[in-house]
């Protein structure tokens, strides 16, 4: 556990009906953290990380980001949403905007930044992205991994101190995914605290300070990558791993 | 043969495509005459041509009177031949049909009304031109007041002109256009307000939507001009054509509501997800990212809706206002014109301009399609 947590999980309880798709999860994640979690699906890992930046809304326990608490009836959403930036699986860029629109929509009119201002501070995510040449694109006309690259730079634009990321590459083909991953390493590597959905298991061993395997709803085992990977503890776990890494 | 194992030693260099048949007698040959069944299609529809089209050349044009004073000059017996259109009929009700009995001498107002209007109008429906805001401020906000205080009167010297005075085209495209104005942002807001999460919102939005789409139009024009008068106290009262706007704009606001359902429907959620999740509010989501992208979706139906109200307003002759058509059939009970061709001939007038309207519509729709859809070709 981080001494200085900047995502702070308790007694996190949530139902979709009557289905309990969250079960008392505890995760405190540290300042520059990167963690991945995985699990079947359906375990819940999605839900988790979607209550974050309350995409969702849940029945128990709070969650703190930054200081700030989100209760269960989510008062704080806005703020809270200010520094939490997301990467869907499906990229969910604006389709009716260019590339640069859509890094500067969330500035204009959350931040109240020029547009000339929002502009150049997009230019310079596209160039980190190194996609700057598609600004003037519309999302239509990029390939899946520009449009994920895309979108991680929309979500960088905020400036955010934390980044989620739901299944980044699980849309895209084989040959796409490893420029998402790049990205997304590089990302790592300047200190983004970062919590990934993914089943990318060597992304996981390469960034990971720690992996957190859930089933059911629930977490079953945190661990560091190595011993995660090599040595499993749960008896569930070690089936999950059996039967993605054969 | 395949065979079972293989590795490429050449690639392929792109070739152009083989050259299709061309010219007139290609097309003719390749997809006209290219089967019994077509050659037998292609027939049917040669004579199905022949005999709507010559036919109606024939009465619009060939066998028409163009000149005369009255109704002599569009009499087989005057003129020798079976008549086809009477012209002169067209040629003297021409300012009724236009004005409907608009004082002549305050005639320059409506034509001053037109030509703000068309002056106004123009710009805006031209891309590349600028100023788009502003423009737009002075055609749906300036330009109605204008228009009111000039056709109306009664403010700077102007004489009243009562609203039961006016008539003809004046009529058909005030409650068009205000109409198809005023629908919109109705449409919108109750359309958001159906998918709304707050039940009091959603079920009025639904009641009203169910209501206005479940009278007839008729029953709406004759509530709101004969039965709204009884229940308002004594002498609080709207004006006529007031009655009939505002009627005519809730009933096609409730079925722009379903047509924006519907585009709204067609967004993924994942949408709004995205903008929520980059702090974008509810309102900034909906204007910025929602509805754009839905709106574009629904231009054909909102279109064919529009068209569909533009000749609807000829219902409001019912409630004792000659739009286009009504003026057209006043004109028929003048004596003075009565010939076996006039009614063929004013119906063919007013189906004329009636076709111009919807079509530009149409074609204008089109090219919006084609403009904002800019982003779907890849």
């Amino acid at each position: 556990m981080s001494v200085n947590p900047i995502v702070g999980i308790a007694g996190l309880n949530k139902w979709f009906g009557e289905f309990h798709v969250l079960r008392d999860i505890d995760l405190a994640v540290g300042t520059g953290e990167r963690i991945v979690i995985c699990g079947p699906s359906g375990s819940g890992k999605s839900t988790l990380i979607r209550c974050i930046n309350a995409l969702e809304e849940f029945q128990e326990g709070r969650i703190t980001v930054d200081g700030i608490e989100l209760g269960p009836n989510l008062q704080r959403v806005d703020d809270i949403r200010r520094e939490v930036g997301m990467v869907f699986q499906s990229f969910n860029l604006f389709p009716h905007l260019t590339v640069l629109e859509n890094c500067t929509l969330a500035p204009i009119f959350v931040r109240h930044m020029s547009k000339k201002d929002a502009e150049a501070a997009a230019m310079q995510y596209l160039e980190r992205v190194r996609i700057p040449d598609k600004a003037r694109s519309y999302p239509g006309q990029l390939s899946g991994g520009q449009q994920q690259r895309v979108a991680i730079a929309r979500a960088l634009t905020m400036n955010p101190k934390v980044m989620l990321f739901d299944e980044p590459t699980s849309a895209l083909d084989p040959e796409m995914v490893k420029e998402v991953l790049d990205t997304m390493v590089d990302l790592a590597g300047e200190g983004m605290t970062m919590l990934v959905v993914t089943h990318e298991m060597g992304f996981a061993r390469q960034v990971a300070n720690r992996v957190v395997f859930m089933d059911s709803g629930q977490i079953i085992e945190v661990n560091k990558p190595e011993p995660f990977f090599d040595h499993p503890q749960h008896e569930r776990t070690k089936l999950f791993l059996g039967q993605i890494l054969r | 043969m395949s065979k079972a194992v293989y590795v490429a030693t050449t690639m392929v260099a792109p070739r152009r495509a083989p050259v299709r048949m061309p010219g007139a007698w290609g097309f003719v040959r390749t997809r006209l005459l290219n089967s019994p069944t077509n050659i037998l299609l292609t027939f049917a529809c040669a004579l199905l041509l022949w005999f709507t089209v010559i036919p109606t050349v024939k009465f619009l044009l060939v066998d028409a009177v163009w000149q005369g004073s009255d109704r002599n000059a569009c009499l087989p017996e005057t003129v020798g031949w079976p008549v086809g259109a009477c012209w002169p009929f067209i040629q003297a009700k021409f300012s009724q049909f236009i004005y409907g009995f608009y004082p002549e001498a305050e005639r320059w107002r409506v034509d001053t009304t037109f030509l703000l209007g068309a002056l106004l109008l123009a710009p805006l429906l031209v891309p590349q031109l600028p100023a788009k805001a502003a423009n737009a401020a002075l055609f749906f906000i300036a330009f109605p007041v204008v228009a009111f205080v000039l056709l109306h009167g009664g403010y700077g010297g102007l004489t009243v002109v009562p609203t039961r005075l006016w008539g003809g085209m004046l009529v058909t495209l005030v409650v068009a256009i205000t109409g198809i104005v005023a629908s919109m942002p109705i449409g919108i807001a109750l359309a958001l307000g159906r998918r709304s999460s707050i039940p009091l919102i959603r079920f009025s939005c639904i009641a009203f939507i169910e209501f206005w789409r479940g009278v007839p139009l008729i029953t709406v024009l004759f509530f709101a001009t004969y039965m709204l008068p009884l229940f308002l106290p004594g002498n609080f009262t709207v004006d006529g054509l007031v009655r009939v706007l505002i009627g005519v704009a809730l009933f096609a606001g409730a079925y722009n509501a379903e047509v924006i359902r519907g585009g709204l429907q067609a967004i993924p959620r994942g949408q709004a997800e995205a903008a929520s999740a980059l702090g974008l509010s509810w309102w900034r989501t909906t204007r910025l990212v929602v509805l754009p992208q839905a709106l574009r979706h629904v231009i054909p139906g909102l279109v064919n809706s529009f068209i569909a109200l533009l000749k609807d307003t000829s219902l409001v002759s019912i409630v004792a206002l000659f739009d286009l058509l009504g003026q057209l059939r006043a004109a028929f009970a003048d004596p003075a014109w009565s010939s076996p061709s006039t009614l063929f001939t004013g119906f063919a007038f007013t189906g004329i301009i009636y076709f111009v309207l919807c079509f530009g519509m149409s074609r204008y729709s089109l090219f919006v399609e084609r403009r904002l859809n800019a982003h779907r070709r890849s």
